[in-house]
Protein backbone atom coordinates (compact mmCIF):
# COMPACT_ATOMS: atom_id res chain seq x y z
CA UNK A 1 0.00 0.00 0.00
CA UNK A 2 2.84 2.36 0.92
CA UNK A 3 6.30 1.81 -0.56
CA UNK A 4 9.35 4.00 0.06
CA UNK A 5 12.38 3.30 -2.13
CA UNK A 6 15.65 5.07 -1.29
CA UNK A 7 13.87 8.25 -0.24
CA UNK A 8 15.76 11.39 0.73
CA UNK A 9 14.29 14.61 2.06
CA UNK A 10 16.58 17.59 2.25
CA UNK A 11 15.55 21.04 3.36
CA UNK A 12 17.02 24.15 1.85
CA UNK A 13 19.35 24.67 4.79
CA UNK A 14 21.14 21.42 3.95
CA UNK A 15 19.43 19.65 6.81
CA UNK A 16 18.65 16.09 5.78
CA UNK A 17 15.46 14.87 7.46
CA UNK A 18 15.36 11.49 5.71
CA UNK A 19 18.24 9.68 4.08
CA UNK A 20 18.01 6.59 1.91
CA UNK A 21 14.82 5.35 3.47
CA UNK A 22 13.20 2.19 2.10
CA UNK A 23 10.34 0.31 3.63
CA UNK A 24 6.97 -1.12 2.73
CA UNK A 25 3.58 -1.25 4.34
CA UNK A 26 1.21 -3.93 3.09
CA UNK A 27 -2.42 -3.31 2.27
CA UNK A 28 -4.51 -3.72 5.39
CA UNK A 29 -1.49 -3.62 7.68
CA UNK A 30 -1.29 -1.66 10.92
CA UNK A 31 2.13 -0.40 11.98
CA UNK A 32 3.77 2.11 14.31
CA UNK A 33 6.39 4.62 13.32
CA UNK A 34 8.74 5.38 16.20
CA UNK A 35 12.01 7.11 16.89
CA UNK A 36 13.45 9.98 18.88
CA UNK A 37 12.23 13.54 18.35
CA UNK A 38 13.62 14.86 15.10
CA UNK A 39 14.22 11.38 13.72
CA UNK A 40 12.00 12.22 10.75
CA UNK A 41 8.66 10.69 11.76
CA UNK A 42 6.59 13.75 10.87
CA UNK A 43 8.55 14.30 7.67
CA UNK A 44 7.81 10.75 6.60
CA UNK A 45 4.08 11.18 7.19
CA UNK A 46 4.16 14.51 5.34
CA UNK A 47 5.66 12.80 2.32
CA UNK A 48 2.82 10.26 2.32
CA UNK A 49 0.18 12.99 2.67
CA UNK A 50 1.99 15.04 0.01
CA UNK A 51 2.31 17.98 2.35
CA UNK A 52 5.90 17.82 1.22
CA UNK A 53 7.63 16.11 -1.64
CA UNK A 54 10.70 13.90 -1.41
CA UNK A 55 13.97 15.34 -2.69
CA UNK A 56 14.98 12.02 -4.16
CA UNK A 57 13.69 8.47 -4.36
CA UNK A 58 10.29 6.98 -5.01
CA UNK A 59 7.15 7.04 -2.90
CA UNK A 60 4.31 4.80 -4.04
CA UNK A 61 0.97 5.04 -2.28
CA UNK A 62 -2.04 3.01 -3.33
CA UNK A 63 -0.36 2.38 -6.71
CA UNK A 64 0.26 6.09 -7.34
CA UNK A 65 3.76 7.45 -7.83
CA UNK A 66 3.72 10.58 -5.69
CA UNK A 67 6.75 12.05 -7.43
CA UNK A 68 4.74 12.26 -10.64
CA UNK A 69 1.45 13.49 -9.17
CA UNK A 70 0.73 17.03 -10.44
CA UNK A 71 -0.07 19.77 -7.95
CA UNK A 72 -3.69 20.06 -9.09
CA UNK A 73 -4.36 16.38 -8.35
CA UNK A 74 -3.18 16.60 -4.73
CA UNK A 75 -6.62 17.40 -3.23
CA UNK A 76 -8.14 14.32 -4.87
CA UNK A 77 -5.19 12.18 -3.77
CA UNK A 78 -5.56 13.36 -0.17
CA UNK A 79 -9.15 12.18 -0.09
CA UNK A 80 -7.78 8.62 -0.03
CA UNK A 81 -5.93 9.31 3.19
CA UNK A 82 -7.43 9.96 6.57
CA UNK A 83 -5.18 12.23 8.63
CA UNK A 84 -5.18 12.41 12.43
CA UNK A 85 -3.08 15.03 14.17
CA UNK A 86 -1.75 15.49 17.67
CA UNK A 87 -3.50 18.86 17.99
CA UNK A 88 -6.66 17.61 16.24
CA UNK A 89 -6.81 20.47 13.69
CA UNK A 90 -10.54 20.99 14.21
CA UNK A 91 -12.40 24.08 13.06
CA UNK A 92 -13.42 25.81 16.25
CA UNK A 93 -16.26 27.88 14.86
CA UNK A 94 -18.15 24.83 13.58
CA UNK A 95 -20.02 22.10 15.38
CA UNK A 96 -18.74 18.56 15.81
CA UNK A 97 -21.14 17.47 13.07
CA UNK A 98 -19.86 20.10 10.62
CA UNK A 99 -16.25 19.24 11.40
CA UNK A 100 -16.78 15.57 10.68
CA UNK A 101 -18.86 16.38 7.60
CA UNK A 102 -16.11 18.53 6.04
CA UNK A 103 -14.46 15.82 3.87
CA UNK A 104 -17.88 14.78 2.55
CA UNK A 105 -18.92 18.37 1.83
CA UNK A 106 -15.64 18.87 -0.03
CA UNK A 107 -16.27 15.71 -2.03
CA UNK A 108 -19.73 17.02 -2.96
CA UNK A 109 -21.79 14.33 -1.27
CA UNK A 110 -25.49 14.97 -1.03
CA UNK A 111 -27.15 16.13 2.12
CA UNK A 112 -28.78 12.87 3.19
CA UNK A 113 -25.65 10.80 2.60
CA UNK A 114 -23.61 13.29 4.64
CA UNK A 115 -25.99 13.05 7.58
CA UNK A 116 -25.98 9.27 7.46
CA UNK A 117 -22.21 8.86 7.23
CA UNK A 118 -21.35 11.55 9.77
CA UNK A 119 -23.63 9.91 12.33
CA UNK A 120 -22.14 6.50 11.56
CA UNK A 121 -18.62 7.88 12.12
CA UNK A 122 -19.62 9.69 15.31
CA UNK A 123 -21.34 6.57 16.56
CA UNK A 124 -18.15 4.61 15.91
CA UNK A 125 -16.09 6.97 18.10
CA UNK A 126 -18.86 7.20 20.70
CA UNK A 127 -19.74 10.87 20.26
CA UNK A 128 -23.15 10.65 18.66
CA UNK A 129 -24.68 12.70 21.49
CA UNK A 130 -22.17 15.56 20.99
CA UNK A 131 -22.81 16.34 17.35
CA UNK A 132 -24.22 19.79 18.07
CA UNK A 133 -21.39 20.83 20.40
CA UNK A 134 -18.52 23.08 19.43
CA UNK A 135 -15.11 21.37 19.73
CA UNK A 136 -14.11 23.75 22.52
CA UNK A 137 -16.80 22.22 24.74
CA UNK A 138 -15.20 18.76 24.47
CA UNK A 139 -12.35 17.20 26.43
CA UNK A 140 -8.99 16.51 24.77
CA UNK A 141 -9.79 12.84 24.28
CA UNK A 142 -13.17 13.68 22.77
CA UNK A 143 -11.64 16.22 20.42
CA UNK A 144 -9.18 13.60 19.26
CA UNK A 145 -12.06 11.23 18.58
CA UNK A 146 -13.78 13.94 16.53
CA UNK A 147 -10.54 14.20 14.56
CA UNK A 148 -10.57 10.45 14.00
CA UNK A 149 -14.22 10.48 12.95
CA UNK A 150 -13.38 13.18 10.40
CA UNK A 151 -10.43 11.12 9.13
CA UNK A 152 -12.53 8.01 8.51
CA UNK A 153 -15.86 9.53 7.48
CA UNK A 154 -15.20 9.19 3.75
CA UNK A 155 -13.84 5.65 4.25
CA UNK A 156 -10.26 6.20 3.06
CA UNK A 157 -8.11 3.07 2.45
CA UNK A 158 -5.25 4.61 4.44
CA UNK A 159 -5.26 6.19 7.89
CA UNK A 160 -2.23 8.19 9.03
CA UNK A 161 -1.85 9.49 12.56
CA UNK A 162 0.86 11.80 13.91
CA UNK A 163 1.21 11.41 17.70
CA UNK A 164 -2.53 10.93 18.16
CA UNK A 165 -2.14 10.19 21.87
CA UNK A 166 0.52 12.81 22.54
CA UNK A 167 -1.66 14.89 24.83
CA UNK A 168 -3.73 12.12 26.41
CA UNK A 169 -3.42 10.10 29.61
CA UNK A 170 -2.72 6.33 29.36
CA UNK A 171 -6.35 5.20 29.63
CA UNK A 172 -7.56 7.55 26.92
CA UNK A 173 -4.54 6.65 24.79
CA UNK A 174 -5.46 2.98 25.00
CA UNK A 175 -9.05 3.79 23.93
CA UNK A 176 -7.76 5.75 20.93
CA UNK A 177 -5.42 2.92 19.90
CA UNK A 178 -8.29 0.51 20.22
CA UNK A 179 -10.28 2.68 17.81
CA UNK A 180 -7.46 2.51 15.27
CA UNK A 181 -7.40 -1.27 15.66
CA UNK A 182 -11.09 -1.42 14.87
CA UNK A 183 -10.60 0.50 11.62
CA UNK A 184 -7.69 -1.76 10.77
CA UNK A 185 -9.89 -4.79 11.32
CA UNK A 186 -12.25 -3.62 8.56
CA UNK A 187 -9.35 -3.39 6.10
CA UNK A 188 -7.93 0.11 6.52
CA UNK A 189 -4.14 0.42 6.32
CA UNK A 190 -3.13 2.23 9.51
CA UNK A 191 0.22 3.93 10.13
CA UNK A 192 0.73 5.70 13.45
CA UNK A 193 3.71 7.86 14.42
CA UNK A 194 4.15 7.79 18.18
CA UNK A 195 6.72 7.87 20.93
CA UNK A 196 4.43 6.23 23.45
CA UNK A 197 6.57 3.06 23.61
CA UNK A 198 4.95 1.86 26.84
CA UNK A 199 1.61 1.66 25.11
CA UNK A 200 2.64 0.11 21.80
CA UNK A 201 4.80 -2.63 23.24
CA UNK A 202 1.58 -4.18 24.55
CA UNK A 203 0.16 -4.19 21.01
CA UNK A 204 0.98 -6.85 18.42
CA UNK A 205 1.93 -4.59 15.52
CA UNK A 206 5.11 -3.96 13.60
CA UNK A 207 7.29 -1.00 14.46
CA UNK A 208 9.17 1.02 11.89
CA UNK A 209 11.96 2.73 13.85
CA UNK A 210 13.77 5.80 12.54
CA UNK A 211 17.09 7.08 13.77
CA UNK A 212 18.44 10.36 12.43
CA UNK A 213 16.43 10.02 9.25
CA UNK A 214 17.46 6.44 8.54
CA UNK A 215 15.68 3.20 9.09
CA UNK A 216 17.01 1.78 12.37
CA UNK A 217 14.98 -1.38 12.36
CA UNK A 218 11.63 -2.68 11.33
CA UNK A 219 9.90 -5.63 12.92
CA UNK A 220 8.34 -8.52 11.13
CA UNK A 221 5.16 -7.79 9.26
CA UNK A 222 2.37 -8.68 11.58
CA UNK A 223 0.24 -10.27 8.92
CA UNK B 1 -28.11 11.30 -11.92
CA UNK B 2 -26.97 14.41 -13.76
CA UNK B 3 -30.01 16.23 -12.47
CA UNK B 4 -29.09 15.18 -8.98
CA UNK B 5 -25.55 16.48 -9.46
CA UNK B 6 -26.80 19.85 -10.64
CA UNK B 7 -29.16 19.96 -7.70
CA UNK B 8 -26.33 19.15 -5.32
CA UNK B 9 -24.15 21.77 -6.94
CA UNK B 10 -26.78 24.50 -6.66
CA UNK B 11 -27.59 23.44 -3.13
CA UNK B 12 -23.93 23.74 -2.17
CA UNK B 13 -23.75 27.23 -3.66
CA UNK B 14 -26.83 28.31 -1.77
CA UNK B 15 -25.35 26.85 1.41
CA UNK B 16 -22.10 28.77 0.90
CA UNK B 17 -24.08 31.93 0.14
CA UNK B 18 -26.03 31.68 3.37
CA UNK B 19 -22.97 30.59 5.32
CA UNK B 20 -20.96 33.62 4.23
CA UNK B 21 -23.90 35.94 4.87
CA UNK B 22 -24.09 34.48 8.36
CA UNK B 23 -20.40 35.14 8.86
CA UNK B 24 -20.82 38.77 7.79
CA UNK B 25 -23.83 39.07 10.08
CA UNK B 26 -21.83 37.85 13.07
CA UNK B 27 -19.43 40.80 12.70
CA UNK B 28 -22.01 43.54 12.36
CA UNK B 29 -19.82 46.55 13.14
CA UNK B 30 -16.85 45.71 10.95
CA UNK B 31 -19.15 44.65 8.13
CA UNK B 32 -21.24 47.80 8.39
CA UNK B 33 -18.14 49.94 8.10
CA UNK B 34 -17.10 48.09 4.98
CA UNK B 35 -20.59 48.53 3.50
CA UNK B 36 -20.45 52.25 4.28
CA UNK B 37 -17.08 52.71 2.59
CA UNK B 38 -18.26 50.88 -0.50
CA UNK B 39 -21.63 52.63 -0.42
CA UNK B 40 -20.19 56.12 -0.20
CA UNK B 41 -17.64 55.39 -2.91
CA UNK B 42 -20.45 54.28 -5.20
CA UNK B 43 -22.90 57.00 -4.15
CA UNK B 44 -20.50 59.82 -5.01
CA UNK B 45 -20.34 59.32 -8.79
CA UNK B 46 -24.02 58.34 -8.84
CA UNK B 47 -25.10 61.56 -7.12
CA UNK B 48 -22.93 63.65 -9.45
CA UNK B 49 -24.60 61.87 -12.32
CA UNK B 50 -28.00 62.85 -10.94
CA UNK B 51 -26.82 66.45 -10.55
CA UNK B 52 -25.72 66.48 -14.16
CA UNK B 53 -29.02 65.01 -15.35
CA UNK B 54 -30.79 67.85 -13.57
CA UNK B 55 -28.58 70.52 -15.10
CA UNK B 56 -29.30 69.00 -18.50
CA UNK B 57 -33.00 69.22 -17.77
CA UNK B 58 -32.72 72.87 -16.81
CA UNK B 59 -30.81 73.70 -19.96
CA UNK B 60 -33.40 72.03 -22.19
CA UNK B 61 -36.09 74.14 -20.52
CA UNK B 62 -34.16 77.24 -21.52
CA UNK B 63 -33.67 76.15 -25.06
CA UNK B 64 -36.77 77.97 -26.36
CA UNK B 65 -35.45 81.32 -25.19
CA UNK B 66 -32.47 81.02 -27.47
CA UNK B 67 -32.47 83.71 -30.13
CA UNK B 68 -30.20 85.20 -32.75
CA UNK B 69 -29.79 88.95 -33.19
CA UNK B 70 -28.94 90.16 -36.71
CA UNK B 71 -27.34 93.58 -36.58
CA UNK B 72 -28.02 95.25 -39.94
CA UNK B 73 -25.63 97.42 -41.88
CA UNK B 74 -25.86 101.15 -41.11
CA UNK B 75 -27.30 102.11 -44.49
CA UNK B 76 -30.07 99.49 -44.54
CA UNK B 77 -33.48 101.09 -44.96
CA UNK B 78 -36.62 100.04 -43.09
CA UNK B 79 -38.15 98.61 -46.29
CA UNK B 80 -35.06 96.53 -46.95
CA UNK B 81 -35.26 95.31 -43.40
CA UNK B 82 -38.94 94.39 -43.70
CA UNK B 83 -38.11 92.51 -46.90
CA UNK B 84 -35.44 90.56 -45.05
CA UNK B 85 -37.93 89.73 -42.29
CA UNK B 86 -40.49 88.27 -44.68
CA UNK B 87 -37.70 86.40 -46.47
CA UNK B 88 -36.47 84.85 -43.22
CA UNK B 89 -39.97 83.87 -42.15
CA UNK B 90 -39.98 81.39 -45.02
CA UNK B 91 -36.92 79.52 -43.68
CA UNK B 92 -37.99 76.17 -42.17
CA UNK B 93 -35.55 76.30 -39.24
CA UNK B 94 -36.86 79.67 -38.08
CA UNK B 95 -40.09 79.97 -36.11
CA UNK B 96 -40.37 83.71 -35.56
CA UNK B 97 -38.78 86.91 -36.85
CA UNK B 98 -39.22 90.47 -35.61
CA UNK B 99 -37.66 93.78 -36.57
CA UNK B 100 -36.47 96.60 -34.39
CA UNK B 101 -35.45 99.71 -36.30
CA UNK B 102 -32.41 101.80 -35.46
CA UNK B 103 -34.54 104.54 -33.88
CA UNK B 104 -36.45 101.99 -31.81
CA UNK B 105 -33.13 100.60 -30.64
CA UNK B 106 -31.93 104.04 -29.66
CA UNK B 107 -35.15 104.67 -27.74
CA UNK B 108 -34.78 101.38 -25.90
CA UNK B 109 -31.16 102.13 -25.11
CA UNK B 110 -32.08 105.59 -23.85
CA UNK B 111 -34.59 104.10 -21.46
CA UNK B 112 -32.41 101.27 -20.23
CA UNK B 113 -29.15 103.14 -19.92
CA UNK B 114 -30.53 106.34 -18.44
CA UNK B 115 -28.01 108.35 -20.47
CA UNK B 116 -30.96 110.42 -21.79
CA UNK B 117 -29.90 113.84 -23.04
CA UNK B 118 -26.31 112.75 -23.47
CA UNK B 119 -27.41 110.66 -26.41
CA UNK B 120 -29.02 113.74 -28.01
CA UNK B 121 -25.59 115.25 -28.41
CA UNK B 122 -24.61 112.51 -30.83
CA UNK B 123 -24.58 113.70 -34.45
CA UNK B 124 -26.27 110.53 -35.76
CA UNK B 125 -27.87 107.37 -34.38
CA UNK B 126 -24.95 104.99 -33.82
CA UNK B 127 -27.18 101.98 -33.32
CA UNK B 128 -28.06 99.62 -36.16
CA UNK B 129 -31.45 98.10 -36.90
CA UNK B 130 -31.85 94.64 -35.47
CA UNK B 131 -33.73 91.62 -36.79
CA UNK B 132 -34.43 89.09 -34.05
CA UNK B 133 -34.64 85.49 -35.19
CA UNK B 134 -36.05 82.65 -33.11
CA UNK B 135 -34.72 79.32 -34.26
CA UNK B 136 -36.90 76.21 -34.21
CA UNK B 137 -36.21 74.80 -30.77
CA UNK B 138 -36.97 71.22 -31.77
CA UNK B 139 -33.95 71.35 -34.05
CA UNK B 140 -31.61 72.96 -31.60
CA UNK B 141 -28.41 70.97 -31.73
CA UNK B 142 -25.34 73.14 -31.19
CA UNK B 143 -24.15 72.21 -34.68
CA UNK B 144 -27.44 73.15 -36.29
CA UNK B 145 -27.45 76.51 -34.56
CA UNK B 146 -23.90 77.21 -35.63
CA UNK B 147 -24.83 76.32 -39.18
CA UNK B 148 -27.85 78.62 -39.11
CA UNK B 149 -25.72 81.37 -37.63
CA UNK B 150 -23.16 81.17 -40.40
CA UNK B 151 -25.88 81.24 -43.07
CA UNK B 152 -27.42 84.35 -41.52
CA UNK B 153 -24.07 86.05 -41.21
CA UNK B 154 -23.43 86.06 -44.95
CA UNK B 155 -26.75 87.73 -45.87
CA UNK B 156 -26.01 91.00 -47.71
CA UNK B 157 -27.80 93.32 -45.25
CA UNK B 158 -26.39 91.71 -42.14
CA UNK B 159 -23.37 93.24 -40.48
CA UNK B 160 -23.15 90.70 -37.67
CA UNK B 161 -25.18 87.75 -36.39
CA UNK B 162 -24.97 86.97 -32.72
CA UNK B 163 -26.35 84.04 -30.78
CA UNK B 164 -27.71 85.53 -27.59
CA UNK B 165 -27.60 82.22 -25.81
CA UNK B 166 -24.01 81.37 -26.44
CA UNK B 167 -23.73 80.67 -22.74
CA UNK B 168 -26.20 77.86 -23.30
CA UNK B 169 -23.69 76.18 -25.56
CA UNK B 170 -21.04 76.77 -22.97
CA UNK B 171 -23.26 75.19 -20.35
CA UNK B 172 -23.60 72.21 -22.64
CA UNK B 173 -19.86 71.97 -23.05
CA UNK B 174 -19.43 72.25 -19.31
CA UNK B 175 -22.00 69.53 -18.96
CA UNK B 176 -20.11 67.32 -21.36
CA UNK B 177 -16.87 67.97 -19.53
CA UNK B 178 -18.65 67.18 -16.31
CA UNK B 179 -19.90 63.93 -17.72
CA UNK B 180 -16.41 62.90 -18.69
CA UNK B 181 -15.15 63.94 -15.27
CA UNK B 182 -17.80 61.84 -13.61
CA UNK B 183 -16.86 58.86 -15.75
CA UNK B 184 -13.24 59.20 -14.63
CA UNK B 185 -14.26 59.75 -11.03
CA UNK B 186 -16.56 56.75 -11.24
CA UNK B 187 -13.75 54.64 -12.61
CA UNK B 188 -11.36 55.73 -9.87
CA UNK B 189 -13.91 55.16 -7.13
CA UNK B 190 -14.78 51.77 -8.60
CA UNK B 191 -11.11 50.93 -8.39
CA UNK B 192 -11.10 51.99 -4.75
CA UNK B 193 -14.14 49.77 -4.10
CA UNK B 194 -12.22 46.94 -5.74
CA UNK B 195 -9.27 47.58 -3.45
CA UNK B 196 -11.40 47.93 -0.33
CA UNK B 197 -13.11 44.62 -0.99
CA UNK B 198 -9.83 43.00 -1.99
CA UNK B 199 -8.27 44.12 1.25
CA UNK B 200 -11.24 42.99 3.33
CA UNK B 201 -11.08 39.57 1.70
CA UNK B 202 -7.32 39.46 2.21
CA UNK B 203 -7.84 40.02 5.93
CA UNK B 204 -10.53 37.34 5.97
CA UNK B 205 -8.14 34.91 4.30
CA UNK B 206 -5.41 35.70 6.81
CA UNK B 207 -7.90 35.22 9.64
CA UNK B 208 -8.86 31.84 8.30
CA UNK B 209 -5.41 30.54 7.48
CA UNK B 210 -5.67 27.60 9.83
CA UNK B 211 -9.09 26.73 8.47
CA UNK B 212 -7.82 26.88 4.90
CA UNK B 213 -4.95 24.57 5.87
CA UNK B 214 -7.33 22.06 7.41
CA UNK B 215 -9.55 22.11 4.34
CA UNK B 216 -6.52 21.53 2.13
CA UNK B 217 -5.45 18.63 4.35
CA UNK B 218 -8.76 16.84 4.00
CA UNK B 219 -8.70 17.21 0.23
CA UNK B 220 -10.35 20.57 -0.49
CA UNK B 221 -9.59 21.95 -3.93
CA UNK B 222 -8.71 25.59 -4.52
CA UNK B 223 -12.12 26.04 -6.13
CA UNK B 224 -13.79 24.83 -2.96
CA UNK B 225 -11.68 27.13 -0.79
CA UNK B 226 -12.15 30.09 -3.09
CA UNK B 227 -15.94 29.84 -3.19
CA UNK B 228 -16.84 31.25 0.25
CA UNK B 229 -14.49 34.19 -0.27
CA UNK B 230 -16.04 35.00 -3.62
CA UNK B 231 -19.46 34.93 -2.01
CA UNK B 232 -18.20 37.15 0.80
CA UNK B 233 -17.08 39.63 -1.86
CA UNK B 234 -20.45 39.26 -3.53
CA UNK B 235 -22.28 40.17 -0.32
CA UNK B 236 -19.99 43.09 0.51
CA UNK B 237 -20.48 44.50 -2.98
CA UNK B 238 -24.22 43.94 -3.11
CA UNK B 239 -24.91 45.34 0.35
CA UNK B 240 -22.48 48.21 -0.27
CA UNK B 241 -24.43 48.96 -3.45
CA UNK B 242 -27.64 49.02 -1.45
CA UNK B 243 -26.05 51.46 1.01
CA UNK B 244 -25.13 53.67 -1.98
CA UNK B 245 -28.72 53.44 -3.18
CA UNK B 246 -30.08 54.46 0.22
CA UNK B 247 -27.53 57.26 0.57
CA UNK B 248 -28.59 58.68 -2.76
CA UNK B 249 -32.27 58.37 -1.94
CA UNK B 250 -31.71 60.06 1.39
CA UNK B 251 -29.69 63.01 0.06
CA UNK B 252 -32.15 63.57 -2.77
CA UNK B 253 -35.12 63.59 -0.44
CA UNK B 254 -33.21 66.12 1.66
CA UNK B 255 -32.69 68.57 -1.20
CA UNK B 256 -36.00 67.91 -2.93
CA UNK B 257 -37.93 70.37 -0.70
CA UNK B 258 -35.60 73.36 -1.07
CA UNK B 259 -35.25 72.73 -4.82
CA UNK B 260 -39.01 72.79 -5.32
CA UNK B 261 -39.25 76.03 -3.36
CA UNK B 262 -36.48 77.56 -5.42
CA UNK B 263 -38.15 76.42 -8.63
CA UNK B 264 -41.50 77.88 -7.64
CA UNK B 265 -39.84 81.25 -6.96
CA UNK B 266 -38.55 81.22 -10.52
CA UNK B 267 -41.96 80.21 -11.83
CA UNK B 268 -40.36 77.13 -13.27
CA UNK B 269 -41.94 73.69 -13.62
CA UNK B 270 -38.56 72.26 -12.68
CA UNK B 271 -38.75 69.06 -10.65
CA UNK B 272 -35.81 67.07 -9.44
CA UNK B 273 -34.97 64.23 -11.79
CA UNK B 274 -34.27 61.05 -9.83
CA UNK B 275 -32.23 58.12 -10.95
CA UNK B 276 -34.23 56.02 -13.35
CA UNK B 277 -35.23 52.50 -12.34
CA UNK B 278 -32.49 50.89 -14.36
CA UNK B 279 -29.88 53.20 -12.84
CA UNK B 280 -31.12 52.18 -9.41
CA UNK B 281 -30.48 48.57 -10.36
CA UNK B 282 -27.06 49.37 -11.74
CA UNK B 283 -25.81 50.54 -8.33
CA UNK B 284 -26.18 47.24 -6.45
CA UNK B 285 -25.21 45.33 -9.58
CA UNK B 286 -21.99 47.32 -10.00
CA UNK B 287 -21.25 46.79 -6.33
CA UNK B 288 -21.80 43.07 -6.68
CA UNK B 289 -19.58 42.83 -9.73
CA UNK B 290 -16.79 44.82 -8.08
CA UNK B 291 -17.15 42.69 -4.96
CA UNK B 292 -16.68 39.41 -6.78
CA UNK B 293 -13.79 40.84 -8.81
CA UNK B 294 -12.03 42.24 -5.75
CA UNK B 295 -12.44 38.94 -3.94
CA UNK B 296 -11.15 37.05 -6.95
CA UNK B 297 -8.02 39.19 -7.08
CA UNK B 298 -7.35 38.80 -3.37
CA UNK B 299 -7.99 35.06 -3.31
CA UNK B 300 -5.83 34.48 -6.36
CA UNK B 301 -2.93 36.25 -4.74
CA UNK B 302 -3.12 34.84 -1.25
CA UNK B 303 -4.63 31.38 -1.47
CA UNK B 304 -1.72 29.60 -3.10
CA UNK B 305 0.59 30.95 -0.41
CA UNK B 306 -1.28 29.04 2.29
CA UNK B 307 -0.24 25.42 2.27
CA UNK B 308 -0.36 22.93 5.13
CA UNK B 309 2.94 22.47 6.92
Amino acid sequence: MITFTDVYKRYTNQYEALSGLSFELAKGEMAFLTGHSGAGKSTLLKLIALIERASHGQVLVNDQNLMRLPQGKIPYYRRQIGLVFQDHNLLHDRTVFDNVALPLVIAGENHREIGRRVRAALDKVGLLNKERNLPIALSGGEQQRVGIARAVVNRPPILLADEPTGNLDPDLSRDIMHLFEQFNQVGVTVFIATHDLELIKTLPYRQVVLHKGRLAKQGEQSR
Amino acid sequence: MINLNIKNYLLRHIQVMLFTLGRIWRQPLASLMTFMVIGIALALPASLYVLLKNIEQVSTQWDDVAQISLFLKQNTSDTQAQQLVSELKAWPEITAVSYQSASQSLEEFRQLSGLGSLLDTLPANPLPGVVIVKPDSTDLQPDAIGHLLSRLEVLPDVEQAQLDMEWLQRLRSINETGQRGISILGLLLSLSVLLVIGNTIRLAILNQQSEIRVIKLVGGTNTFIRRPFLYTGFWYGLLGGLVAWLTLLFTMSLINGPINELASQYNSQFTLVWLSGSMMLILPFTGMLLGVMGAWLAVGRHLSAIEPT
